[in-house]
């Protein structure tokens, strides 16, 4: 069994799935977008334990031990995450295939620079890669996000 | 699916982990992964056996040891960035862990997965090089450490031996000025070349099949750095004269 989204769901058919095709194929979780599938885009990241990960670079199995969070389990049923708002009021995305990634990422970087200077807001993005908005409204983002979570 | 046919085991201990290395033909050690599941996902690796350490709860620390810093083989990179005592012992350690990937990637990769992975152009391997520190390397057959010296033998080749796992690595401290200075097409990408100073030590990497030692007055003194698509022979060399210039100015 896997926990995903606080509910157990049952764990992969194959140990060769990657934890971004099990969420999106076995759990029909599609929100977790997958690019590049070698860990350079970042938009298939996930919370594990409440830190991003890339899920195409962990095997689904691995995940037992653990509790995975998507971006549907970002915020309950019609409700956005205040980074979600952030994103959405800063027009931090357009065609929103790195979106996901991007707030996952993000949620990390505010657990742990929860007011996170303009150089910890570009490390924290560094990872994910947006090819339509350019970076200057995701920045922002960050920041509205620091201050709706602050 | 992206991986190749393997097996999957999940020991949680390390004797476990030891036998199965012993007996398995073709096993290739899991940590972080950040690493190896790319190349799975290429079909670069295609090993029989997959022994997943990550569940392997004896090998998640991070101890002052010998006046140094061990670190198991379960240690986030992350977590070593953070941890106070690595910052008070050896600084070079936690700065150079800043400029490894990025934070998503540290989150999960291990400090001894990348020595083991053995990539020339590495931070890491490097960092143990410079500062003069070792791995422990143990076996059904016994333990032995490993000085970074003797450890780095070619392009992603270690003195690892197939049945051997890497369970920590031993930084000693590093109170003199330290660097990591580094060039790269993008922020997180692999150097095109880099330097790494403690004190008057010097290592180079990404110039070599393995990390180097270097005299910090005559840097590029028998290199001969491979060219690929981002930069030629000359220009590596170039960027060592430069990059040494500056940990040295500091």
């Amino acid at each position: 069994m896997i926990r995903v989204n606080g509910v157990e769901r049952p764990g992969p058919t194959s140990v060769r799935l990657l934890l971004s095709d099990y969420v999106r194929h076995e759990l029909g979780l599609t929100g977790t977008h997958v690019g590049c599938e070698h860990g350079v885009c970042g938009c298939c990241t996930v919370l594990l334990d409440g830190r991003p990960v890339r899920s195409c670079l962990m095997l689904a199995v691995q995940a037992g031990r653990h509790e995975v969070t998507t971006i549907e389990g970002l915020a309950g049923e019609g409700e956005l995450h205040p980074i979600q708002r952030a994103f959405h009021e800063c027009h931090a995305l357009q065609c929103g295939f790195c979106t996901p990634g991007f707030v996952l990422a993000v949620a990390g970087l505010l657990a742990k620079h929860p007011h996170p200077s303009e150089t910890e807001i570009d490390e924290g993005i560094s990872g994910n890669l947006c090819r339509c908005t350019g970076y200057a409204s995701i920045r922002r983002a960050v920041q509205r996000a620091a201050e709706l979570t602050g | 699916m992206k991986p190749p046919p393997f097996e999957y085991h999940a020991p949680s201990t390390v004797a476990e982990a030891l036998d199965l290395l012993a007996t398995l033909e073709d096993a290739k050690v899991l940590a972080g992964g950040q690493s190896l599941i790319p190349l799975l996902n290429f079909r670069l690796a295609s090993p029989a056996h997959l022994v997943d350490i990550n569940g392997i709860a004896e090998l998640d620390y991070i101890q002052e040891r010998d006046g140094g810093v061990a670190i198991g083989a379960g240690a986030r990179q992350s977590d070593v960035e953070e941890d106070k005592t690595v910052r008070r012992i050896c600084p070079l350690l936690a700065q150079a862990l800043g400029q490894v990937a990025h934070p998503v990637i540290r989150n999960r990769g291990t400090v001894c997965g990348s020595l083991a992975h053995a990539d020339p152009a590495a931070e890491l391997p490097a960092v143990l090089l410079a500062a003069g520190g070792e791995v422990v390397a143990r076996s059904v057959r016994g333990e032995r450490r490993i000085a970074a010296e003797d450890f780095f033998k070619g392009v992603f080749d270690s003195a690892l031996r197939p049945d051997e796992l890497l369970v920590e690595a031993w930084f000693p401290a590093t109170p003199g000025p330290v660097a990591l200075v580094e060039e790269s097409r993008r922020h997180g990408d692999f150097a095109l070349a880099g330097a790494v100073r403690s004190g008057d030590r010097l290592a180079l990497f990404g110039v070599a099949p393995t990390p180097v030692l270097a005299d910090p007055a005559d840097p590029t003194r028998g290199l001969t750095p491979s060219g690929d698509l981002e930069a030629t022979p000359a220009f590596r060399l170039h960027l060592v004269e430069v990059l040494v210039r500056k940990a040295f100015a500091s």
